[in-house]
């Protein structure tokens, strides 16, 4: 596995004299860069999982300790379920905050979007795919719209979605004020959003197999990649630590799933989602815009980078994320009412989405992080939501515990941003 | 050797609000020579630049590339035309690390999958022709010096292989050692045929690589000079405006009596 051999001499202009020596100190140099590599990303505070983990560790121990029902397959599946529609809320967040900004409303629009399905489905009665698209097409317009005010007419994005917090709640109230409240298909498609279980448990397992098998590929290709072209590239042994960890990871998830009623439909979207928006956002050109935005406008827009159009784009996809999560949540409920549109109104959901981003290791500040940040982060969030409500724990105290975890996760994420600035600056002198 | 006018700029003015940044300004840059810009803070050096690289387009004025009116309205004009420009505040994505913020804008890559492999193999090795000292290609700009910044934002530049290229005082932050490298490398480009405009407030630099000076003084031009010929402290007089050569230049617009 060390990476010696005549990979290193690649094309171009390196020196003569590199060639004799390449041999011997090829692996020490790739360990030197690959630490390097390391150092940068612990920096960039990346170092996240590993404490988000122990912390969610302690708060299971602890919900358990105090109800030996918390950790039981059924209440783990249905967190499972219920992370879901907090979840997607979340990952359109993500989007935003990356380009450094910031939008209030997605709780609003989730409770548009569940009411505007309610209307037109069992209202007005049209086909429930239709009114599925017209919902979900219903955040991305929103989106839009929110994303011209700031990105063309140069309003703070925090007052333009602040009062689309309003608008959209008050939309939300006056769509649902003639009927009231809606009940939902038990038996259709947005209630099978929640509802619908893969009950065989060849299907859990498949798809940890899978996920297992992909990582592993994936970063097995990478580093032969980087191997040929003689560049740093992850040690084997690291890359099976990992993927033994996912595995472990992944089977035990399974296996509890599938001791309840399988792996619900619901997580998988959320999964399949995850993996394709951090795909776009850290291997694609255009991901790589998103970041560079959140780094430096002005570097973004000097490289010729068309930046309105991205923060724009940013903003449709918080409120179309948001209108799909938006389904799930009425999906849980089997209703859309002015009861839970004036809770979505409250911002309940909206810091719970923030929250889970950040806690997960999305920086408020902009360009750092990433939408499987959302994952524990919203683990974190509904573990204890699950566990106050199975102690029966008040509202009253749960508002003040949800709002002091997000200052918490917030302060965490400021202090690791001045800790990154000063390891940043006190690295630069000049080598 | 004579080489044609690659870039010619006429009567460019630019307002801020109350403040008058560049008042009818002319400049004429040929393939294969290094003008320097000189002039007081806030005489409007870097404004002149950035209406040049499409930052902040000119209110007024004529740009000319390689003869024919050209509209420069943003960075994307500027940088498909062939300018490249190292901005006197750098303006690197701090989150990015050095291989993003070269390609930033111009990635490798495949059907919008992103290359990384060929863009740090080509960033090493940019790295290592222009040897440049940094820790390491991935570590984030965030965490570089001043100095291996600058460093940075040049290779960026000169990456494009442009036929004209915007220096705003490169030197800054730059070490002796790394200062005349630069300019061992400006010469080089220069004689393959790069035309640059280098703004510096040091005249040993001036004197050592250009090969013209144009004054900018309160948004005009305040003289034109060979740098052959040239004195330091005709130069300093005509930045501080001891001596107004405004009128003189004005008298003069054919841009061929010039030196
Ligand atoms: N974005 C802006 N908004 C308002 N005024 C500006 C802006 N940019 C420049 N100016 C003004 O234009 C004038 C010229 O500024 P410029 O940055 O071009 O000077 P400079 O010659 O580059 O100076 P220095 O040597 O300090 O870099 C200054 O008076 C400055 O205040
Ligand atoms: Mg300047």
């Amino acid at each position: 596995m060390t990476g010696d051999g005549p990979h290193h001499d690649g094309p171009g202009a390196r020196p003569v004299t590199a060639g004799r020596e390449q041999r011997g100190r090829g692996w020490q140099e790739n360990l030197r860069g690959y630490a390097l590599e390391v150092r940068g990303s612990v920096r960039e505070g990346e170092r996240g999982p590993v404490l988000v983990i122990a912390g969610l560790i302690v708060i299971w121990c602890v919900f358990q300790a105090l109800d030996d029902k918390f950790l039981s397959p059924r209440n783990l599946s249905n967190i499972g379920v219920d992370i879901v529609g907090t979840g997607l809320v979340a990952v359109g967040i993500v989007f935003v905050l990356l380009i450094r900004e910031i939008d209030l409303s997605v709780g609003s629009v989730s409770g548009l979007a569940g009411a505007a399905f309610a209307v037109l489905n069992v209202n007005q009665g049209v086909p429930e795919w239709l009114a599925v698209i017209v919902a979900v097409a219903v955040g991305t317009a929103v989106g839009a719209f929110h994303g011209a005010f700031h990105a063309w007419l140069g309003v703070p994005a925090f007052v333009v979605t602040l009062a689309g917090l309003l608008i959209w709640n008050g939309l939300t109230l006056y769509l649902l004020g003639a009927s009231g409240t809606i009940n939902i298909d038990e038996e259709g498609l947005v209630a099978s959003l929640t509802s619908r279980h893969f009950g065989a448990d060849a299907v859990a397992y498949a798809v940890a197999a899978l996920g297992t098998a992909g990582y592993l590929l994936a970063a097995r290709r990478r580093r032969g990649r980087h191997r040929a072209a003689g560049m740093p590239y992850r040690p084997q042994g690291e890359i099976w630590l990992r993927t033994a960890l996912l595995a472990v990871a992944a089977f035990a998830a399974a296996y509890t799933l599938n001791r309840f009623q399988g792996l619900p439909l619901a997580l998988l979207i959320f999964l399949v989602v995850l993996v394709v928006s951090d795909y776009v956002l850290r291997r694609t050109r255009y991901g790589r815009r998103v970041y560079a935005l959140g780094g430096g406008v002005e570097a973004a827009r000097r490289a010729g980078i068309g930046v309105e159009r991205v923060r724009v784009a940013m903003f449709m996809v918080s409120g179309t994320l948001a209108a799909v999560g938006g389904l799930f949540v009425a999906s849980g409920l089997t209703s859309a009412s002015p009861t839970t549109a004036r809770a979505a109104g409250s911002g309940m959901l909206l810091i719970n989405a923030i929250a889970a981003a950040v806690i997960g290791g999305t920086s408020l500040f902009g360009g750092r992080g990433s939408p499987w940040s959302v994952l524990l982060g919203v683990l974190v969030i509904q573990s204890i939501a699950s566990g106050m409500a199975l102690l029966g724990v008040q509202d009253a105290v749960q508002f003040m515990i949800t709002g002091g975890v997000l200052l918490a996760a917030v302060a965490a994420d400021a202090l690791s941003r001045r800790a990154a600035a000063r390891s940043g600056r006190s690295r630069a002198t000049p080598t | 050797m004579i080489h044609p006018p690659v870039l010619a700029l006429r009567g460019i003015s630019k307002r801020f609000g109350g403040v008058q940044a560049l008042v009818d300004v002319d400049l004429k840059l040929r393939a294969g020579e290094v003008v320097a810009l000189a002039g007081d803070n806030g005489a409007g050096k870097s404004t002149l630049v950035k209406v040049v690289s499409g930052v902040s387009p000119a209110d007024r004025g004529v740009i000319e590339w390689e003869g024919r009116p050209v509209q420069i309205k943003r960075p994307h004009d500027a940088h498909s035309l062939g300018i490249a420009t190292v901005y006197q505040d750098l303006a690197m994505c701090d989150n990015l690390d050095v291989v993003g913020n070269l390609f930033l804008g111009r990635e490798i890559d495949r059907v919008g999958i992103l290359d990384e492999v060929e863009m740090e193999r080509r960033a090493r090795d940019l790295m290592r022709t222009l040897s440049i000292r940094i820790p390491d290609v991935r570590v984030p700009v965030a965490a570089l010096s001043a100095g291996q910044r600058q460093a940075v934002a040049i290779s960026r530049s000169l990456m494009a292989a442009p036929k004209v290229l915007l220096l705003d005082e490169p030197t800054a932050a730059l070490g002796v050692e790394q200062t005349s490298h630069l300019f061992d490398l400006i010469e080089e480009v220069r004689d393959r045929g790069m035309a640059i405009i280098l703004i510096s407030h040091n005249m040993g630099d001036i004197k050592a690589v250009a090969d013209r000076v144009a004054v900018l003084r309160l948004g005009r031009n305040n003289g034109l000079f060979d740098v052959s010929t040239v004195t330091q402290e005709q130069i300093i007089s005509a930045v501080t405006g001891a001596a107004d050569n405004a009128v003189a230049h004005r008298a003069r617009p054919d841009e061929e009596a010039w030196p």
